[in-house]
């Protein structure tokens, strides 16, 4: 380019100005990601962004349980850590919440009917009284600790494992793989006819597929429901299945699909169809043998759309498929957890992450195919 | 791992039907009509007559699947919206007089309308700069890939990435939502950013125009690049500055690509429901036409009428696009 | 090996343009016939119907005596070149070359024989295993052509198929392309060119088309010595004829006109007495206009107005006082004429052409 020899200044703004937008578009991700593996308690106490460092958390602890106290020179003692196994440094403590910070580590505190309770700054604490200490629970502690930061896959164990979310990414794939498979076929096909093959009605069928492009899909979900309660009593198998989410998405996929393959299909050079027909091929010869190799980049690039579109499609997932552990996929999931824990962040960010790991995995291994088929359906 | 199983057979045989389908009616018809080793005058009948047989066989399952699932809908939820809730009993104009008689359709419409002017200029306006600034630079092949990025993100996934900005806690809290944290930051007082009335609709456009502003950017920049050199340089001989050269040479050379770059988001624009429906389900004012739609469709056991009268409007929103697209194809058909 | 005949056929678009009119041609088995013409002037038409990859809209075509006009390509017997060799981009060239026989379910080893045998002919053999983009624009060429002879085809067809290449590639070539006729004497080829030196030089006969209609068949010198009307002598020969209008003074065994520029010039042409007095076209090539010496009887007169000096010859391009047109003679050599002299011009009676009002030649031989 010419222009870029204006002189540095210029090319410094542009630098610092697409550095602005990238840190813009990319932020939201990262601090998702970051806070999907912080600890859950820091999590809800602090920004991700201080993640790295050491943060002040007001926290409370519950002490063993009168149970299990031990006689010691004449007192009843009950020792244990409020840290646990964690690392930090506890700065100040209370007993009641309306007090929470009244002494700093390693005073000691009066507390009812003669019970001393005394916190180290390492976290050890002491309750101690010269009378056997009565009840089932535990003494609260509420202590103010510098914690460094905490890192752990926790989150993503218990996704996986008690909310439902491995379960609902086979799914996901179950619905996902041929969903993206059956309409390139079908479309295929379709595309080398209304290229290639000469037959009354072609145009219309071109304008007709250029047309259904840009139809709502919610214009089809009242009417395909009921047939779908129709078919579905027919076979005796309910509306909610496998496969009719298969066609459901095939069909939505469809007028994309044939819009594409055709584009690049017909961009094919005739004389090699024409090579082929003298050779002695016939059509399906030639769309087999010829058309299929020769398309796989528009295929590809088709294949990724639609595997990115109905892994994260929500809407056809919840007409069409169950609610029930066996159909839910990931989208749906995540949107439960949306309502039902909408509080708990640990689990909101590690499934949420989960979800968008496949999508962004086929993005960055596949851009090349994607950008190119956005630019056969888009530029001519 | 018995599901995956199942699913796994399910999957190769539904690819397997799909693929034995054309391999077989293709034989078929060969077996029928052979072409080879007959007398040349029964070849040219039989060739005649399978060379206007084969394009529907290549065509059938697309049409059939195509008439079932978009055609025949558009046509039933027209005859729909002149049905009761159950699509049994004729109700005339009733859901029509309903909907132009309530409250949510017009915020529901005003909210569409400001998301039909606002993301489609937004995500083309970022995206004709990005990909103008990092045609220049070294490293923006990576810019354009972090960019990109959202495209992969489903809208329920973006949700949840913005509520997590969008946070709010009240008073002296810290504050973990990064919105809130920079307003503070400076001095400002947190706000709950997405129940505030209005206001509220732009902060949810923001995700979207956040997911296409990449869309936009590969389209356009492939468009940019394009633009023969000879016509920059001209132009720099010619004595214009930077700024001229791009919106008087180079902007007016993709005014087509804008035009598709900005139709396709905008249909997407009319599509728009999952964000909405994650974020504030249609509260605080932020209803679509699209979640309205799904809303009637079952709340309550479903009102299939009300549903399809919402669908309707939403289908005459798009149908000016449909024509023009069309119109696009056919000229460019008509070039070949 | 066969022969083609065309009987009144036809072409007519579905919006009822008429692209061909009744083309009647034979071929005789072991003929390389060229097909030329200006562009859109049908002759690519002409080559497809042949093949089958266009529909015959009216008339016969037959191959070997067999009328072929709905039978398809592939069972026609013939093999076809085309302009962009139409490689399959996929395959080897082996494949390429094996496609044909794959498809038609010939036994392995007898396609391999086949293959082989073309790629030595073609010296391809080293290639065999390389994607046609491994390949350079000649080699591509050859593979393309060899895909053709290992159908063992009665008819081969060429679709312009050097236009292509550069030019040292395409004499190269098309010299590689006479002996492969040379070396199958039985197989007849027909050939499409808008180039006229591939038509003079591959040629045994040429077919000249333009807008559908066949001007004139014959051989390359038949058309360059006798042109039936003025497209074709226009056509044929570079720099083209000069075709100067004229009236017919008398006629005769020997014809007298007199040209726009006044001069009267006697040809060895008859005509009949009907002819009298009616308008003409006057015909000279280039080449065959001398500068007259002192004594002579100049045909023409005028002042040189422009001169391209080529090393191997000089064209002199005169404004001759109540012509339109210039006049161009091409003399060998370098001379030593200049910008503005005077010129007179004489040429050979013989060599002289005479058409009528209607642009048909007086010739009738």
């Amino acid at each position: 380019m010419v222009i870029s020899k204006k002189g540095s200044a210029l090319t410094a703004v542009v630098h610092l100005t697409v550095l602005f937008l990238v840190v813009m578009w990319t932020i939201p991700t990262a601090g998702l990601f970051i806070s999907s593996i912080r600890d859950k308690d820091q999590l809800s106490t602090s920004g991700w962004w201080t993640a790295l460092s050491t943060s002040e958390q007001r926290l409370v602890e519950r002490a063993a349980s009168p149970e299990s106290q031990t006689q010691e020179n004449g007192l009843w003692v009950i020792r244990g850590n409020v840290l646990g196994d964690s690392e930090g440094e506890v700065t100040r403590f209370g007993s009641s919440s309306l007090k929470p910070e009244d002494f700093a580590a390693g005073e000691t505190a009066e507390l009812r009917r003669g019970i001393r309770l005394q916190v180290m700054a390492n976290g050890d604490y002491e309750i101690s009284s010269e009378t056997e200490m009565q009840g089932r629970r535990g003494q609260r502690i509420f202590y103010t600790a510098e914690v460094p930061p905490r890192f752990t896959l926790d989150n993503y164990r218990e996704v996986l494992g008690a909310e439902g979310l491995g379960k609902s990414f086979i799914n996901s794939l179950t619905v996902t793989i041929p969903a993206t498979i059956i309409p390139i076929l079908i479309a295929a096909f379709a595309a080398y006819a209304l290229a290639w093959m000469k037959f009354p009605g072609r145009g219309l069928l071109i304008a007709a597929v250029v047309g259904l492009l840009v139809v709502p899909l919610q214009m089809s979900l009242i009417p395909l429901l009921k047939s779908y309660n129709v078919i579905g009593e027919f076979f005796g198998v309910g509306a909610k299945t496998y496969v009719g989410i298969w066609l459901a998405h095939t069909g939505f996929g469809l007028p994309l699909a044939i819009y594409l393959l055709r584009n690049y299909i017909a961009g094919l050079p005739g004389e090699i169809i024409e090579s082929a027909r003298v050779d002695g091929a016939s059509d399906f010869d030639i769309f087999r043998k010829i058309i299929l190799p020769l398309s796989f980049p528009a295929l590809a690039s088709f294949a990724i759309f639609q595997f990115l579109w109905v892994w994260n499609d929500l809407l056809i997932a919840m007409v069409f498929l169950g609610n029930n552990e066996d159909q839910l996929v990931m989208t749906g999931q995540l949107r439960e957890l949306l309502g039902s824990r909408g509080g708990n962040w640990e689990i909101l960010t590690a499934s949420a992450f989960i979800t968008i790991i496949i999508p962004l995995c086929v993005f960055f291994g596949l851009q090349r195919y994607l950008v190119r088929g956005l630019l056969a359906g888009s530029v001519k | 791992m018995g599901q995956l199983a199942t699913a796994l057979v399910t999957m190769i045989l539904g690819v397997l039907a799909c693929a034995a389908y054309f391999y077989g009616s293709n034989a078929l018809l060969d077996l029928i009509f052979p072409g080879k080793n007959r007398p040349a005058s029964e070849i040219a009948r039989n060739l005649r007559i399978s060379n206007r047989i084969r394009p529907w066989l290549f065509l059938g399952p697309a049409v059939l699947i195509l008439t079932f699932y978009l055609f025949y809908p558009v046509v039933d939820s027209l005859r729909l919206s002149f049905f009761g809730r159950t699509g049994e009993e004729f109700v005339g104009l009733s859901n029509y007089t309903w909907l132009f008689g309530s409250e949510e359709f017009y915020e529901s419409f005003r909210n569409n309308m400001l998301w039909l002017i606002f993301v489609p200029t937004a995500a083309t306006f970022f995206g004709l700069v990005i990909a103008t600034m990092t045609d220049r630079i070294w490293w923006g092949n990576i810019a354009k890939s972090l960019i990109f990025m959202p495209m992969a993100i489903s809208f329920i996934g973006a949700s949840v990435i913005w509520k997590f900005i969008y946070d709010y806690r009240s008073g002296g809290d810290p504050q973990i939502g990064l919105l809130n944290a920079i307003v503070v930051f400076f001095g400002g007082d947190p706000q709950p950013w997405i129940t505030i009335p209005f206001w509220n609709n732009f902060f949810l456009m923001i995700i979207l125009v956040w997911i296409q502003t990449g869309f936009a950017m590969v389209i356009l920049s492939a468009a940019l690049r394009g633009i023969p050199d000879e016509t920059i340089e001209a132009a720099v001989l010619d004595g214009a500055n930077g700024v001229q050269i791009f919106f008087k040479i180079m902007v007016p050379q993709i005014w087509g690509t804008i035009a598709v770059v900005w139709t396709t988001i905008t249909i997407l624009v009319l599509k728009v429901f999952d964000i909405v429906l994650a974020m504030t389900n249609g509260q605080w004012g932020t209803q679509v036409l699209a979640n309205q739609m799904f809303d009637w469709m079952f709340r309550g056991g479903g009102d299939f009428g009300r549903g399809a009268v919402v669908a309707i409007v939403i289908m005459v929103l798009v149908i000016p696009i449909m024509v023009w697209n069309i119109k696009r194809a056919n000229a460019e058909m008509e070039g070949r | 090996m066969a022969d083609v005949k065309l009987t009144n056929v036809k072409k007519v678009y579905a919006n009822q343009v008429e692209v061909m009119r009744d083309i009647n041609l034979d071929i005789k088995q072991g003929e390389f016939i060229v097909f030329v013409g200006p562009s859109g002037c049908g002759k690519s038409t002409l080559l497809r119907m042949i093949s089958g990859l266009e529909e015959i809209s009216g008339g016969t075509l037959e191959i070997d005596g067999q009328v072929v006009n709905d039978i398809p390509p592939s069972l026609r017997g013939i093999a076809m070149v085309f302009q962009s060799y139409a490689l399959y981009p996929h395959m080897t060239v082996y494949d390429n070359m094996a496609f044909s026989l794959q498809i038609a379910k010939v036994a392995k080893d007898d396609i391999d024989q086949q293959v082989r045998k073309a790629a030595e002919m073609l010296q391809l053999t080293p290639y065999l295993d390389r994607l046609p983009k491994a390949l350079s624009g000649g080699q591509r060429q050859r593979v393309a052509i060899g895909r053709a002879i290992v159908r063992r085809p009665k008819v081969f067809l060429f679709d312009e198929p050097l236009s292509n290449l550069d030019a040292a590639l395409r004499v190269a070539t098309r010299m590689e392309i006479a002996n492969l006729k040379e070396s199958m004497p039985d197989s007849t080829m027909i050939y499409v060119t808008h180039d006229q030196v591939e038509a003079m030089t591959l040629a045994d006969r040429i077919v000249l088309l333009s807008a559908g209609n066949i001007e004139q068949v014959g051989s390359p010198l038949a058309l360059y010595e006798r042109p039936e009307n003025v497209f074709v002598a226009k056509f044929i020969g570079a720099p083209a004829m000069n075709i100067i209008p004229c009236t017919v003074q008398s006629t005769g065994d020997h014809t007298e006109v007199s040209l726009s520029s006044g001069q009267a010039v006697t040809l060895p042409i008859k005509t009949a007495s009907s002819e009298q007095g009616k308008p003409a076209h006057f015909g000279v090539r280039p080449e065959h206009l001398d500068i007259a010496g002192d004594g002579d009887a100049a045909i023409l007169e005028g002042e040189v107005s422009f001169i391209e000096s080529l090393g191997e010859a000089t064209l002199l391009y005169i404004a001759v006082p109540g012509m339109d047109d210039m006049v161009i003679a091409k003399q060998i050599g370098t001379i030593p004429t200049q910008r503005g002299d005077k010129v007179r011009l004489v040429a050979n009676p013989e060599r002289l052409h005479l058409f009528d009002e209607n642009e048909q030649s007086y010739r009738t031989e």
